[in-house]
């Protein structure tokens, strides 16, 4: 054992990625011109599965699409949506884009920090939420918006975050 | 009149949209779907496919505004049992202030697929990529079924409907950049590399994915084409309201009453959607600017507020019809606020790759963040304006993005510039007080 890694659900992480993963990936390669053109979503499964990328699954993925480690940690490290770093049990994405500028997304910007009790990028104590910026989530006449894991909310007041968190944080557990 | 009713006549690439349950085959059959693709594979040959379309006047709808037919004209014309071609929808919507995409695949991903199917045979192309946003779940998921459907229902896969012509379609969802949305990058990043653009030429028609050629079209493009092969070109230049050819997917965001996305004629006033569909601005608001479609498009006055939204009108007013999704400035927001936030955005998502856009952009940022907070001098406008002379215009950087970012600094520098220099003499930006605002 290397460290004591864990997915984003709080479960060790595993040393190797599970077989119909290695699979999948494998005939995903195969299908493109080159194996290379399937490494993004092979990366996009991989985090799916795991919460987050780590250094030995990277290694796993270039080896299967034939790859350098510094090549595909390259395109990992290029796109906002892969994970390099560990990640909480719920991804909070709120957009930080123009429309929601407009409709008052500092206000809850700063109920979100003050209630989880961490800055943007950083994840909270018990790994349950990790709160992120993203560009325009494209729910612009639902502005202020965010997303939590797969699901759009918005709009989104101060005085909605308490309530919001509270049943994700109930739902995860 | 209301602008949501459904009516597949005048307003066709709304009417079996259906965000809570899209049509399925059957529904999107009866709805008068794949209609156009069975008149096209029962006779028509490719060139007659790409004369139809060149001839309705449909110009891309992601923002460049380029004549759709033309495009494809520039693929070479071998058949698709000669050489292997793509065609790839640009779903990677993410163009700040735009939402009409998401729209498209989350409430009727058919019309897509259906579109993407005819387009394919007009350039012979064998293969087709849906790159979807990373962020649009809901639509990937549908997209995917969609296409599924398709294939049971026998109009994807060899020899659709009998006609000899094989097409597979796949759905791939982005990493999430910015700038994927410009098509070289797009393609670099279908290649599984870090999407940096590629100078033109070679264009992706001659040399595209794979360095095969290829075809890049938005969503909202690919959404018409079956409507103009099912109802031909007459019909669809009556749709609009100016000399180009079709309906636009408008919308709305910021202070509106009804923000959000409404399907009108080409060519339709910003009055009309502003105060009819999106019912004006909020009580106790103002409009006091503009940026007419999308974050990349140079802002405009309130002067403007009754501009004929087509293609030519706002660039002669020295903005550009973009995507045709207006965000709202409020006489109550700071216009320096509003240009900060949108440089962080071009800052951020520049790709790195051209020296002008990757350290310009963010020194632009630190600039306005300077004079918004009070630290600002008189010659930082003055360095505001070097920097949209020497990142800005087209041929300093490799694509779009450095030109699409200074557009919105160049124009408020000018519209906003009292707000501007009454920053930087002290105190920094100010959101308007009531009172000003009632003089």
């Amino acid at each position: 054992m290397l460290t004591a890694e864990r997915t984003a659900s709080g479960a060790e992480m595993p040393d190797r990625i599970a077989d119909d993963l290695v699979h999948t990936i494998t005939e995903m390669g195969h299908h493109d011109v080159l194996p290379r053109g399937a490494c993004i979503e092979a990366l996009r499964m991989v985090q799916e599965r795991y919460g987050w990328i780590c250094d030995r699954h990277l290694k796993q993925v270039a080896d299967i699409l034939g790859m350098s480690l510094a090549d595909i940690d390259g395109v990992a490290t290029y796109f906002n949506l892969l994970f390099r770093k560990p990640v909480g049990k719920n991804v909070i994405m709120l957009c930080d884009s123009v429309s929601c500028w407009v409709m008052g997304v500092d206000g809850v910007r700063e109920k979100l920090c003050r209630k989880l009790g961490v800055s943007m990028g950083q994840t909270t104590q018990d790994g349950e939420f990790t709160l992120l910026p993203i560009v325009c989530l494209g729910h612009c006449d639902h502005a202020p918006a965010m997303m939590i894991g797969k699901d759009l909310y918005g709009p989104v007041r101060p005085e909605d975050i308490d309530a919001i968190i509270d049943e994700r944080r109930g739902a995860a557990s | 009149m209301s602008y949501t009713a459904k009516d597949p006549e005048k307003r066709p690439l709304l009417a079996l949209v259906d965000q809570a349950d899209p049509p399925d085959v059957a529904t999107y059959e009866r709805g008068g779907g794949f209609r156009g693709l069975r008149r096209v594979l029962s006779g028509l040959s490719p060139a007659e496919v790409i004369d139809e379309v060149t001839k309705s006047k449909l110009r891309g709808r992601g923002g460049a505004g380029f004549s759709t037919g033309m495009k494809w004209s520039f693929v070479p014309k071998e058949s698709q049992k000669e050489r292997k071609k793509y065609i790839v929808a640009n779903g990677d919507e993410m163009e700040p202030g735009t939402f009409k995409d998401r729209l498209l695949v989350e409430g009727n991903p058919l019309q897509l697929v259906e579109g993407m199917i005819i387009s394919a045979y007009a350039i012979q192309a064998s293969h087709g990529v849906i790159f979807l946003r990373g962020e649009y779940h809901l639509g990937l998921e549908r997209l995917k079924i969609a296409v599924e459907q398709a294939k049971a229902a026998g109009f994807l896969g060899e020899n659709i409907l009998g006609s000899g012509f094989d097409f597979e379609l796949i759905v791939h969802p982005s990493g999430g950049r910015y700038i994927c949305g410009e098509e070289t990058a797009l393609l670099t990043a279908l290649e599984g590399r870090r999407a940096n653009p590629r100078t033109k030429p070679p264009f992706p028609q001659v040399s595209g994915l794979w360095g095969a050629p290829t075809v890049v079209n938005n969503i909202e493009t690919f959404s018409n084409i079956p409507h103009i092969m099912a109802n031909g070109i007459d019909w669809y230049l009556g749709l609009s309201a100016c000399g180009d050819g079709g309906t636009k997917l408008y919308g709305v965001s910021g202070r509106a009453k009804r923000p959000g996305v409404y399907e009108l004629p080409l060519g339709t006033r910003m009055g009309i959607l502003l105060e009819e569909c999106a019912g004006g601005m909020q009580d106790g608001y103002r409009l006091r600017a503009f940026l007419p479609g999308g974050a990349s498009t140079a802002f405009l006055g309130a002067e403007h507020a009754d501009i004929v939204l087509d293609y030519p009108t706002p660039e002669k007013a020295g903005s550009r019809l973009g995507t045709g999704l207006a965000i709202l400035l409020d006489d109550r927001a700071s216009p320096i606020g509003m240009i900060r936030n949108l440089e962080h955005f071009f800052a951020q998502e520049s790709c790195g790759w051209c020296t002008p856009c990757r350290d310009g952009l963010p020194w632009v940022e630190k600039l306005l963040i300077d004079i918004e907070e009070g630290r600002g001098g008189p010659d930082d406008i003055l360095r505001l304006q070097d920097a949209c002379r020497l990142i800005g215009p087209m041929g300093r950087t490799f694509c779009a993005h450095a030109p699409g970012a200074i557009a919105p600094l160049e124009s408020g520098l000018r519209l906003f510039r009292e707000d501007f220099e009454r920053a930087v003499q002290g105190g920094g930006a100010v959101v308007p007080s009531a009172q000003e605002r009632a003089a």
